[in-house]
């Protein structure tokens, strides 16, 4: 089997120092990677490195792509990696405000990402419109309101559906559950669960929250000072922790 | 079908002065389909730990840890999840869920995993909910609420909703009373029969006797500088 991404040697530097170095893997179809590590540790770089945000300094991200087959992101043309981020990549930030479209309805939201890759046909956009908006628990009647009448949790919810509905092969989120509450949470994991068991979707998800991972995520990656100290399976990492800063980092949650 | 050979196991503790602590040391065994081996010795002596070896989730320093032709100690991440969704069950001492999920999904999940159809996924945990007593009207609320012995069954139900030819049970009949523990040994008893190789840490004796085949006293696997 391909992988789907090939991530080989990246770096990126802010100037001399360093953002993240030095980081290798392969994400096969159907897996979920999580990235945990305190502030300041390089996932989100790593994050933004590899989803196209941010031009690594060295370093291969090949991805398998439907047409060519396996591709290197960091040097295809704009126009390719643009049309590779509408189609099949997908990113779910942390803030819904910097995913989301504020001024627009809901369903508009969902919405562009359709007309991005071609579709016209209004009444067509608007159904499936809604039929995201049930998936991810939206009532249809929300679907002409503006995302600045959601709660956050509706915001988060949407900015989801909205990166869903394109049908990606790889979802890159950042902090996806981080600053809702825990009640919210719980629903949102079980939706991007059921959404990647469903969809067949391989995610690589930044938190840092362990619990977060446990639940979500097939494997793991440590990182500590824009270096990853630690990888493998999610519960060998975190039942059985090899590096010390790991086993700092599992020590350190409170149990409820 | 689970074959360890010479498997060593030992923890650093990286920020308590990096002391390492052997906790394992020549662990050997072999179980065929068929057969349910019971692990014995006093507590601490590294059952589970043994267990959590053969899972994947403690990573063997030394050794093969051979589960139906994958080595657990040195496969990647996606082998083990591969071996875990059709090979490899484990039923352990507490239920882990993503609150909110219904029960019935909850035991369903493992089938939906190996792309059971979602109907046939639902009527087999459902008949094994009834035969594990937990009333249909708790079947659609989420088990973090149940009482103790209620997850342990549901926890039960999840490990026997997939047939995985092989099976590791970490104390399954604790916390039951007699009539449930007489079901769980019944499905342990038809995991034999249907050839799943089995290996069992039990504590109460007369479940003990009636399903496993023979015991390995885990305390001749503690290295000899710790005894």
């Amino acid at each position: 089997m391909t992988p789907l991404l090939q991530v080989k040697n990246v770096a990126k530097m802010y100037g001399a120092r360093i953002g993240c170095t030095e980081v290798n893997f392969d994400l096969y179809p159907g897996e979920v990677m999580g990235i945990v590590g305190e502030s300041g540790s390089g996932k989100s770089t790593l994050l933004n490195s590899l989803a196209g945000h941010l031009t690594p300094d060295r370093g291969e991200v090949i991805f398998d792509t439907r047409a060519d087959g396996p591709v290197d992101t960091v040097t295809m043309s704009e126009p390719q990696r643009r049309m590779l981020s509408r189609t099949d990549w997908a990113f779910v930030h942390q803030h819904a405000r910097d995913g989301l479209r504020m001024s627009v309805s809901a369903g508009g939201n969902i919405g562009e990402r359709l007309m991005a890759v071609g579709d016209r046909h209004y009444g067509s956009i608007r159904e499936r419109a809604a039929d995201w908006l049930g998936r991810v628990e939206i009532a249809d009647s929300r679907i002409d309101d503006r995302p600045s009448a959601f709660s956050g949790g509706m915001q988060q919810r949407l900015q989801i559906a909205r990166n869903l509905v394109t049908g990606p092969r790889l979802v890159f989120m950042d902090e996806p559950t981080g600053g809702l509450d825990v009640s919210v949470q719980a629903r949102l994991l079980d939706l991007l669960r059921g959404l990647v068991r469903e969809m067949g979707l391989s995610a690589i998800i930044v938190t840092h929250d362990l619990a977060v991972v446990r639940l979500l995520a097939d494997r793991l990656m440590v990182m500590k000072d824009g270096h990853v100290v630690e990888s493998g399976l999610t519960d060998q990492v975190l039942d059985d922790p090899q590096h010390g800063y790991t086993q700092l980092l599992v020590s350190s949650v409170l149990q409820v | 079908m689970i074959e360890l050979n010479n498997v060593s196991k030992s923890f650093t503790l990286h920020n308590q002065g990096s002391a390492v602590i052997p906790v394992m040391e020549g662990a050997s065994l072999s179980v065929k389909p068929s057969e349910c081996v019971g692990l014995i010795g006093a507590s601490g002596a590294g059952k589970s730990t043994l267990m959590r070896v053969i899972y994947g989730n403690y990573l063997a320093a030394s050794g093969s840890v051979m589960v139906g032709g994958t080595d657990v100690a040195t496969a990647e991440p996606r082998e083990i999840l591969e071996l875990r969704r059709h090979t490899l069950g484990y039923v352990s001492q507490f239920l882990r869920v993503v609150p909110r999920v219904a029960t019935l999904d909850v035991v369903a999940e493992p089938l939906l995993a190996v792309g059971t159809p979602v109907n046939a996924a639902r009527d087999k945990a459902a008949s094994l909910l009834a035969q594990l007593n937990i009333p249909e009207r708790l079947w659609s609320l989420s088990p973090t609420t149940f009482s103790g012995g209620e997850q342990q069954r549901v926890n039960i139900a999840r490990g026997f909703a997939h047939d995985y030819p092989a099976l590791l049970l970490d104390e399954p009949t604790a916390s039951l009373d007699a009539q449930n523990r007489a079901t769980v040994l019944e499905l342990i008893a038809g995991a034999k029969a249907r050839g799943a190789a089995i290996v069992g840490i039990f504590h109460d004796e007369t479940a003990r006797e009636q399903v496993c085949d023979r015991f390995i006293n885990v305390s001749a696997f503690s290295p000899r500088s710790a005894a």
